[in-house]
């Protein structure tokens, strides 16, 4: 082989790699990206059932409510504005608690209640995220100085 | 007063590193030796004042001396020793303060093992890597001083992030940073060759010892934060494709992809602007990921409170760094001399594959962590680019890579046949396809994907232990060169590291119950009984413990503890999770909460082939040890000093 069909070669097989990788990127973002709603944007939109996306604000204060048998829990999320009813079941993360940020990922049940498959946890309990705090920042009472 | 000595030690040591940092740098364009001496001394002063620095920060916590604001916020007086000592790096400050002393240490490292450098070489080395002090020294004490005092100085601290007060996570730290900051000895040089305008065999030879450790560091520090992940967080996972772990595996996969291109430079003088290049991208990577983790710009499971304006100071660094490195690279890579062509199968042939499936992966990853950044800001659209994406992007790219790492070895340089290297490898192609088909068929008839994962795990350990096999069988059963020996080992443990993810992340299974005193529950063939609860009081906290007896078959085989832990002075509440281990399977109990009337949430996992992700890690890491050693690499090392290099850069993970 030439010095040159060598090189045709090399240049062929990388793209032959990259052209592989970006089809698969390309793929798989359109069907694996998640979406972040705020309790807002969940009211204004319609967003289908079983479409899974993420939804994060402050656990309302006196909403958790727990099953008999433990495994359940049910709590309302609020971004000040309007609230989501929020279903999980399994073990919340050691930071689950009322009044603090949290995210969720799932999906709307046909009753307009979000049935979580996960709920996020943090590893500092001062950590807001930053689309919970973009949420209640929209929706217009956001402090400073606020955890 | 010894906090205000450590915070004076720090200034002169920002005061060292410019000097460090500039004069070397004249002297070596000069010509002037005294001046590029005059980098080895101030190098050694650097590292001398910095760790006066670190040790004065050290000692505040180790007495719980809270007129120290840092103290004050992470440590108390009934912690543990242990994590009074963690406790210096489990914070934004002293993590910093951490970096710049391996930063200091490396440089240190340099000055006294590149006796046999050429003198402009380590005047350049060292100046480089005392400029990229000076960033973070400044950072340091502009941003984040680890010693502002507060008067009057409370009783006692707000303790420790309970998450934290960890024996693994005490220790993750230190060599996840041993490993980001290893890199920057590798981008020093690759900055100080494109000044030089030489890059040769020699000095791939010098670079390629730095890589090494940096790598295996790293290796290390991956799967302990994973491992720690894994026990603590209570799901049961050990990859969570989380932007924080992402922001460790990109300058990993770089890092893999330099150490295999620098042997190229090394033996065959080719590939060397590529193999810069590498070196550059993967410091700029190692920075990213400290950027992403400490400006909270995505959303992580593992995101620590943040300050945006220390973001900035390290996006600005970034910025630096990776553009200046790469500004020179552009004006100066086209004067190194471009190497020899060769045949696409070949040793070179294989290791550029490797490369490219390398960087592709980094690149994968690299726009799956940023993607969600990027769409932000064009669209304000809010999206988290999660788990299926990386499965459905970076495993179907593992595939060619793992397929060509068995065969590799086998190709000579310059020139190689494929059907004979193929043919010497049918056993571990007849086991890979054995052990897909059982897997597929004994274990789970649904997982096809994971049977051909296992196979090709199963391909990666018979593949390379095969490969050693016949090496021996041919010198006549002499040892091989430890090189030689370490790439067994790593290319081993690789195929370790996918059986134990195969087998933890396909095939595992979970029950979770609410159990009172005297309930049973059955899983996997094991009889679980809840026999009681109790209180516990800790050092520093109060726990909930449950007793769960588990036995096979009527026999009793084993006593699972969960607890909860309640810490007093956060008031936060850890799960400690309860993992029985025979080395094939985890079975592993969380508690959750409860009380007496409605009993309690037990959740049990069945991992099968867990630990074999951390002992193939610890293996892979091992390899790169074992091939560290080899005396092929202490060449460029100085007469007199031969022993290890290792040996000051494994010094502060102790």
């Amino acid at each position: 082989m030439t010095p040159k069909r060598k090189r045709l070669w090399l240049v062929v097989s990388s793209l032959a790699v990259l052209g592989f990788a970006a089809t698969l990127v390309l793929t798989a973002l359109n069907d694996n990206i998640v979406f972040f709603y705020s309790p807002t944007q969940i009211a204004e939109k319609q967003i289908p059932p079983e479409r899974r996306f993420r939804m994060g604000g402050l656990v309302e204060a006196g909403s958790v409510q727990k099953s008999a048998d433990g495994q359940t829990t049910r709590f309302r999320v609020t971004d000040t504005n309007k609230t989501v009813d929020v279903v999980y079941r399994g073990l919340l993360p050691d930071l689950f608690r009322e009044g603090q940020g949290v995210v969720a990922e799932g999906s709307l049940g046909a009753d307009g209640v979000f049935v979580a498959r996960e709920v996020l946890a943090k590893h500092d309990e001062t950590y807001m995220p930053p689309e919970v705090a973009k949420a209640i920042k929209d929706a217009g009472q956001w402090k400073d100085g606020k955890k | 007063m010894i906090p205000e000595l450590g915070h004076f030690a720090l200034i002169l040591a920002l005061a060292v590193a410019l000097v460090q940092g500039i004069l070397p740098l004249l002297g070596a364009s000069r010509g002037d030796i005294r001046l590029m001496d005059l980098g080895r001394t101030a190098a050694l002063t650097q590292a001398l004042l910095v760790f006066v620095a670190f040790g004065a920060l050290t000692q505040a916590y180790v007495t719980s001396d809270f007129s120290v604001v840092n103290v004050v916020a992470n440590s108390h007086s009934a912690k543990p020793l242990l994590y009074k000592i963690s406790g210096v790096w489990g914070n934004h400050e002293g993590s910093m303060l951490l970096w710049a002393l391996i930063l200091a240490l490396f440089g240190a490292a340099v000055a006294v093992f590149g006796a046999g450098l050429p003198d402009t070489l380590r005047a350049r080395v060292l100046a480089i890597q005392a400029l990229i002090g000076v960033g973070f020294l400044a950072f340091l004490l502009f941003t984040s001083n680890p010693f502002e005092r507060v008067s009057p100085a409370p009783l006692d601290g707000n303790g420790l992030n309970p998450l934290l007060q960890d024996p693994g996570l005490a220790f993750h730290p230190p060599l996840l940073y041993l490993g980001y900051v290893g890199f920057s000895v590798t981008y020093a040089f690759a900055i100080a060759a494109l000044l030089e305008g030489r890059v040769d065999a020699a000095w791939a030879r010098w670079v390629r010892p730095w890589t090494l450790a940096a790598w295996c560091f790293l290796t290390l520090g991956i799967a302990l934060g994973s491992w720690w992940a894994y026990y603590i967080l209570g799901w049961g996972g050990f990859w969570f494709w989380d932007p924080v772990e992402n922001a460790s595996l990109m300058p990993w996969l770089a890092g893999t992809a330099l150490l295999h291109s620098a042997i190229v430079v090394e033996k065959r003088d080719s590939l060397k602007s590529w193999t810069v290049l590498l070196a550059i991208l993967a410091f700029s990577l190692s920075l990213l990921g400290t950027f992403l983790v400490r400006s909270g710009v995505l959303t992580s499971v593992h995101a620590f409170a943040q300050d945006p304006a220390r973001g900035m100071f390290i996006l600005a660094f970034l910025l630096l760094v990776t553009g200046g490195g790469l500004a020179l690279y552009a004006w100066r890579a086209p004067r190194l001399t471009p190497g020899g062509m060769f045949q696409p199968v070949s040793r070179e042939g294989a290791l550029i594959l490797n490369n490219l499936l390398l960087c592709t992966l980094a690149a994968t990853v690299l726009l799956g962590t940023l993607y969600p950044l990027f769409l932000d800001l064009l669209t304000g659209n809010k999206v988290s680019v999660g788990p299926p994406f990386f499965n459905a992007t970076f495993v179907p790219i593992c595939a060619p890579l793992f397929a060509a790492l068995c065969v590799g070895p086998y190709l000579g340089w310059k020139r190689a046949e494929i059907w004979p290297a193929l043919l010497k490898l049918r056993v571990a192609f007849i086991a890979a396809v054995v052990a897909a088909i059982v897997a597929a068929t004994a274990i789970d008839g649904r997982a096809t994907l994971a049977a051909l994962a296992f196979g090709f795990g199963v391909w990666l350990i018979v593949g390379s232990l095969g490969e050693f096999a016949q090496r021996l069988a041919r010198t006549g059963y002499r040892m091989p060169p430890r090189a030689a020996l370490g790439m067994t080992i790593a290319h081993a443990a690789m195929g370790v590291v996918v059986l134990g993810a195969v087998g933890t992340g396909a095939w595992n299974s979970e029950l979770m119950q609410t159990m009172k005193p005297g309930d049973r529950a059955q899983f996997h063939g094991f009889d679980v009984k809840l026999e009681r609860m109790e209180s516990l009081q800790g050092p520093n906290y109060i726990a909930e413990r449950a007793t769960l007896a588990v036995s096979v078959g009527g026999k009793s085989y084993t006593v699972l503890q969960p607890e909860r832990r309640l810490f007093a002075v956060q008031r936060r509440q850890v799960a400690e999770t309860a993992i029985h281990t025979n080395l094939l399977r985890d079975l592993y109990a969380t508690l959750g909460e409860g009380e007496a009337a409605n009993g309690w949430v037990i959740r049990l996992y069945y991992n099968p082939l867990a630990p074999w992700i951390w002992l193939g890690a610890a293996l892979c890491a091992l390899g790169g040890f074992v091939s560290l050693s080899d005396r092929r690499l202490r060449v460029g090392a100085p007469q007199g000093g031969k022993r290890a290099r290792t040996r000051p850069i494994a010094h502060p993970a102790e």
